[in-house]
């Protein structure tokens, strides 16, 4: 066989593990201040940069796409490398992937904390970091492509298989969701409005946790897993049969984020049923990854690393139980918009992520290093650690989430809310919020200890930053695989094509026909009018708090909640909402009814000190909506921004809505005087107060 | 909804894809072989030139340097 020499690169392997390691141990660090901001609201300072509001997309950002991003790209650039036999395709590109993933990410620690947001879980960056996102990402692309395109090895191995439906579908999905207008250098519009933007969103949103926190984390297990283990994985063909089922089914469970909202009944249905499918394939890699340590549980007690990849992939099964399982209607009714969703994600994130980076890290930094682990018992410490942090986290969120819950739906026998007053069940579980705040401190310090030692190791050894290796020069092509190819296209080319063009129209068909029925979807209400030019700044300020980090604004049809909230919502009242603002988690009680309910007297207390008037609320007071003026100078382009995306505005209102904004503010602060409220009408809290007296008040359903 | 349109559209041109890639993954013959891969990315690193020396000679699974960061490694000296 023909030999070469080639070169592998590890420093660009080196620049991203240290990335992982340093955007890890600042993303931990913001959950921690944010874990501490739900029992003690004080502790933000009374900074607007440090509200729970702006810090929770900051600290999920970072999380998702700096610690775990920086992590799948330090385990594909060393495995895809190895597993290609080949240099990756560009250094250059690899460069500019390094240097510009990690622009972005202090893009995003930069205007999140600003409040520079779209308001969209997972996706509130804004749109010339979306562009920037998108580039990069074409870059990646392409270096990847080139690699597996110039490999010396025939077989892509199935590792190289999540990768290629990663960068395939996050680059779609990104697209997708981040359609929308800008108004100005850092504000944006989406495109899609409502219920339609919930459900973009929420495609979107899950198909991220799929395709970001799932499909390149199953490559790297399938190939750190068979080398920290020293043996071949389970099932070779299970793993395969796993890939195909995963990525075809992955991508239709969205809706199931939506359940009992407002999203028409059939498309919810639609996300559970795909939902519950999405059990088999996952467990089938769980299963696969756990199997493939039999015959080594003797090194599991052993080896840290091993202990580490052990934990992850049980949290993925766990993970992956408790999705479909969360998915199914009568199950969502409970943990919907409490800290169950919230224990749900941490078991994936810092169980399944986490653990696996962190074994993965262990494994790689010894050898690219040329040495052995600095301290062993450091690792096991972290290990145990860490496992104790995520169970702390898990269990007390359970809790908190199921408490919650069953207090927001408990009746007295005379057929009234047992605890009508929402507070009553946050001051209930506050002592599990101190617990998780425990859990998390404790993972963030195993990972401390973790970059302590990985400091060390790399310090006593040197870094083969150009690892030479003899490859074959090409793979060579046995001449009975050329004949058996063909032989099985020519046996069935019209089966082939029948079997094609079937999945595609089923997948098609059952999506789109219920789409030429759309006028029923979503029943337009004549009621329902676009906002004002003050409602719609009270809005953007709304959002750039990141309010609906806390509060939904979705009534589902229970009698619990309708009780509590006032009539259900429904998908017609959202037309003129871009972004929609439903939200997923109810820290506070859902607004979508609050309009009208509390006087303005209230809200302007309520903004400026929310223990005034709620004692015992763990809502951050918002002073610098006392002392900042609201935007008066683009109104006009967010008027015209929203007529171009069908928002029915009179003609030429834009020249208008500026007068209009004052007239209203003026209103407003005029109110709040009689009260002898300290109300200036160029404030932002005017236009917050505006926006919060509106919602919901466009169907006039009569108080029961 | 209308919006369904263009996830339909999408959805169905990645699965498309997918559907391309899988069957082009079986008439390539990637498959024909369920077995080999899985064991072969285990011994990759049997023609390593440089960098960490020779493979070990004292690994008791008796393959190359696949172990779990604390193997043999150190011993052999680094270039």
């Amino acid at each position: 066989m023909e030999m070469v020499t080639i070169r592998y690169d590890n420093r660009v392997v080196r620049n991203f593990a240290v990335a992982t390691m340093l955007w890890g141990a600042v993303g931990m660090l913001v959950g921690v201040l944010i874990a501490l901001e739900m029992f003690e609201p004080a502790v933000n300072a009374r900074l607007q940069f440090l509200t729970f509001g702006r810090l929770r997309p900051l600290h999920t950002n970072a999380v998702i796409f700096a610690f775990v991003g920086n992590g799948i790209f330090t385990g594909l650039y060393y495995s895809l490398q190895r597993l290609c036999k080949s240099r990756m395709f560009s250094d250059v590109l690899s460069k500019i992937h390094f240097w510009g993933w990690q622009a972005i990410i202090v893009a995003a620690a930069i205007t999140l904390p600003l409040g520079m947001t779209t308001g969209k879980e997972y996706a509130e960056l804004e749109w010339p970091i979306d562009i920037a996102i998108t580039l990069i990402w074409v870059v990646l692309a392409i270096n990847v492509f080139g690699t597996v395109i110039r490999r010396r090895e025939r077989h892509i191995y199935v590792a190289i298989w999540f990768y290629i439906a990663t960068l395939v579908t996050v680059a779609v999905l990104h697209i997708v969701n981040s359609i929308e207008l800008p108004v100005s250098l850092l504000k944006s519009y989406p495109v899609y409005a409502g219920v339609q933007d919930a459900l973009v969103q929420w495609w979107y949103g899950h198909n991220a946790v799929a395709f970001f926190l799932t499909t390149p984390y199953l490559g790297l297990m399938y190939y750190f897993l068979p080398k920290a283990a020293n043996r071949p994985v389970y099932s070779y063909r299970l793993s395969i049969i796993h890939f195909w089922s995963l990525i075809f089914l992955y991508i239709w469970a969205g809706p199931h984020h939506l359940l009992y909202t407002a999203l028409p009944d059939w498309a919810q249905s639609l996300g559970t049923v795909f939902s519950i499918m999405l059990l088999a394939p996952s467990w089938g890699g769980a299963i696969n990854g756990l199997l493939t340590l039999r015959g080594a549980w003797d090194r599991v007690r052993e080896d840290a690393v091993l202990k580490f990849m052990a934990v992850a992939i049980t949290a993925y099964g766990m993970a992956t139980f408790e999705g479909p399982l969360l998915s199914l209607k009568n199950v969502n009714a409970i943990s919907h918009y409490t800290d169950w969703t919230i224990s749900h994600v941490h078991v994936g994130a810092l169980g399944w992520n986490g653990f696996l980076t962190f074994g993965i890290l262990y494994w790689l930094v010894p050898r690219m290093w040329g040495t052995t682990l600095y301290s062993k018992k450091m690792a096991n410490l972290h290990f145990w650690v860490g496992t104790l942090g995520i169970v702390v986290y898990a269990s007390s969120m359970y809790w908190a989430g199921i408490t919650q819950s069953l207090m927001w739906k408990q009746f007295t026998a005379f057929g009234v809310l047992q605890y009508p007053n929402f507070l009553e069940t946050v001051t209930q579980i506050i002592p599990f919020y101190i617990i998780r705040a425990l859990g998390g401190s404790l993972y963030l310090i195993g990972a401390l200890v973790m970059i302590y030692n990985l400091v060390r190791t790399a310090r006593q050894g040197k870094l083969a930053a150009e690892e030479e290796v003899q490859v074959p020069a090409r793979w060579d092509e046995a001449p009975h695989v050329r004949e058996n190819r063909h032989r099985w296209l020519e046996k069935r080319p019209i089966q082939f094509a029948l079997v094609a063009t079937g999945a595609i129209l089923i997948g098609g068909m059952v999506e789109l026909i219920p789409t030429f029925l759309v006028a029923t979807n979503i029943p337009t209400i004549a009621s329902v009018k676009p906002y004002t030019p003050l409602e719609l700044e009270g809005r953007d300020i709304y959002v750039r708090e990141g309010c609906y980090t806390c509060h939904s604004q979705m009534i589902r049809p229970f009698r619990s909640e309708t009780e509590r909230y006032g009539e259900y919502s429904k998908a017609g009242e959202f037309v003129y909402d871009h972004p929609f603002q439903w939200g997923s988690k109810r820290t506070g009680p859902d607004l979508h009814r609050v309009g009208g309910k509390f006087p303005n007297f209230w809200h302007f207390m309520h903004m400026d000190d929310p223990r005034s008037v709620s004692p015992g609320s763990i809502m951050p007071a918002y002073p610098w909506l006392f002392t900042q003026d609201f935007d008066t100078a683009i109104i006009a382009r967010k008027i015209r921004a929203m007529q171009t995306l069908g928002v029915p505005y009179p003609k030429e209102y834009d020249r208008q809505a500026l007068t209009d904004m004052k007239a209203q503010a003026e209103g407003i602060a005029a109110d709040l005087q009689k009260q002898n409220a300290p109300a200036d009408p160029s404030k932002e809290i005017i236009a917050l107060i505006a926006y919060l007296q509106r919602l919901g008040t466009d169907i006039a359903v009569p108080q029961q | 909804m209308s919006v369904l349109w263009v996830l339909v559209g999408f959805s169905v041109v990645v699965a498309a894809g997918f559907l391309v890639a899988f069957i082009w993954a079986v008439r390539a013959g990637q498959y024909d072989d369920k077995y080999t891969p899985s064991v072969r990315i285990l011994f990759e690193e049997e023609h390593k030139t440089s960098t960490f020396g020779e493979p070990p000679k004292n690994n008791p699974e008796g393959t190359t340097q696949n172990g779990d960061g604390n193997n043999t490694v150190r011993q052999q000296g680094r270039t």
